[in-house]
């Protein structure tokens, strides 16, 4: 027992101490602030934020109308339900693809619209925007609609007698009680976005200042300027950390509980 | 001005609602009866909550629901307050906003909900609690707080769903007294569920004891007492 655990334990921590060791640290400002990484990190940044909106505008939404599903017939929940989720276990180069399908200038909807206008999504800081707001979303549905639901019931039933109709009820009740749940699902986006390789790439390519974001970057030095390569996963992994601590009262306590 | 009067029938399993509830206006009437016997459901049907299979609910003269009609007044629309079983004190706003909730439902603006809010508090001598959050109160100081909260809507009747419930029963006789001091300031009627007869001897005019959706017996309660209809309304009554 003790054998496989710590070989599991060596699995998950000894990348990341070899990130640690291997790391150019006195050189690690200069890194950052080169040509490539600069550009790279504050278009990762600029994509993961603007995808992060995107999954709390149209996912909030969308968690609201799942949360109420219970109503509905049996199999169109969970099919509904199904789609939802299926991101999470797609490959991601698989969701890039069907973007392009989708969205390309020979898509099922980009190539209308490009043949009317000449604009083409893919390529451009938009399509890298998308791609991350594909994947990402299910991290925020599932999240708040979990919340929505934990939600008790007799608060929206105070809310009613007291003569709230249903838009106030969910603003000024349902939601707020939510938000903590909200807010969980906006980090978990978040670090998907932030980390996302292989929608993006396929959909949006790594046009340097356009759509070639940190892990692309990463990707790509990691053959001509291995130190600049290392340099990014350890802004990654600094990501990757804060992420951890923001959420550490409710996913890991969740978790001990 | 008739306060309520209701036919209520919802079915439900094995058995429903199959009751009429009339509480004559300002009065306090108990709806007494054991668990399951159906108090909840018939007070989640007055207010709108759940709806009838059959029956009517009419407050000081105005229909709320007639389902021969085809009528169905939407609970926030209600002219009716509920006092949940647990205050339901929404935990993320003060004391003071709790109150000024239903006030601003009703399109007053914040500072003057909060005004009024706040002298409905003092006038129960809850002032003190006026910032707290509702996780910082005790069991009978949230039950008072959700009943001044109900209570500013100014609904023409009140539904009380067992408030003492929540309570140490060492603390009940003096949050009865309070509700008592609330509901004789309140002009509307209210109907009082509870399974604790000393509840209905402080605060009631009249009590209805429910069995199995069925009223079993009703009248003043010490008419019930000298003639209990049936054991069930000894026994609630002892």
């Amino acid at each position: 027992m003790l054998v496989p655990a710590a070989i599991a334990f060596v699995l998950l921590v000894g990348p990341l101490v070899a990130l640690l060791v291997r790391a150019p640290w006195a050189r690690l400002g200069a890194l950052l602030g080169g040509d490539t990484v600069l550009p790279a990190l504050g278009l990762s940044l600029g994509t993961a934020a603007a995808s992060t909106g995107c999954c709390v505008v149209l996912g909030v939404p969308l968690a609201v109308v799942l949360s109420g599903s219970d109503g509905w017939p049996a199999p169109v929940r969970r099919v509904a339900r199904a789609l939802v989720t299926t991101p999470l276990v797609l490959p991601p180069v698989v969701g890039g693809v069907a973007l392009l399908l989708l969205l390309g200038r020979v898509g099922l909807l980009g190539g209308p619209v490009f043949r009317a206008t000449g604009f083409q999504l893919p390529y451009t800081t938009a399509s890298v925007v998308v791609a991350q707001t594909f994947v990402s979303l299910p991290f925020l549905v599932l999240g708040v609609e979990g919340a929505l639901r934990g939600v008790d019931r007799r608060f929206a039933i105070a809310a009613t007698t007291l003569g709230a109709g249903p838009w106030t009820r969910f603003v000024r009740v349902t939601l707020p009680l939510a938000a903590p749940g909200v807010a969980a699902g906006a980090v978990l986006s978040f670090a998907r976005a932030i980390g996302e390789f292989g929608a993006t790439v396929t959909f949006a390519g790594s046009l340097p200042k356009v759509t070639q974001t940190l892990p692309i970057a990463a990707y790509l030095a990691l053959n001509t300027d291995p130190d600049a390569a290392i340099a990014i996963a350890v802004v990654l992994m600094v990501v990757a950390l804060v992420v951890l601590v923001s959420l550490r009262d409710r996913w890991l306590q969740g978790i001990g509980r | 001005m008739s306060g309520l009067e209701a036919a209520l029938r919802v079915d439900r399993g094995v058995f429903g609602l199959d009751a009429t509830l009339t509480v004559p206006p300002g009065h306090v009437v108990a709806l007494m009866g054991r668990n399951g016997a159906g108090k909840s459901t018939a007070v989640a049907a007055v207010a709108g909550l759940v709806p009838l299979d059959a029956g009517r609910v009419l407050v000081d003269d105005v229909v709320l629901e007639d389902t021969e009609a085809r009528v169905s007044v939407p609970p926030e629309h209600r002219p009716v307050g509920v006092v949940q079983q647990q205050a339901a004190l929404f935990p993320h706003l003060s004391v003071l906003d709790n109150v000024a909730f239903g006030l601003r439902t009703g399109g007053a603006r914040r500072g003057a909900a909060r005004d009024v809010a706040d002298r409905l508090l003092t006038a129960a001598g809850l002032a003190g609690l006026r910032d707290r959050r509702p996780s910082g109160l005790s069991g009978g100081q949230a039950a008072r707080v959700a009943l001044v909260r109900t209570l500013a809507r100014e609904p023409r009747l009140v539904l009380l769903d067992e408030p003492l419930a929540a309570v140490d029963a060492e603390l009940r006789p003096e949050l009865r007294e309070a509700i008592r001091a609330q509901l004789t300031a309140f002009s509307g009627s209210a109907l009082l569920v509870t399974h604790d007869v000393r509840d209905a001897e402080a605060l009631a005019d009249d009590v209805v004891v429910l069995d199995a959706g069925r009223v079993v017996q009703r009248g003043p309660l010490a008419a019930l007492r000298a003639a209990p209809a049936a054991p069930i309304v000894a026994s609630l009554l002892a």
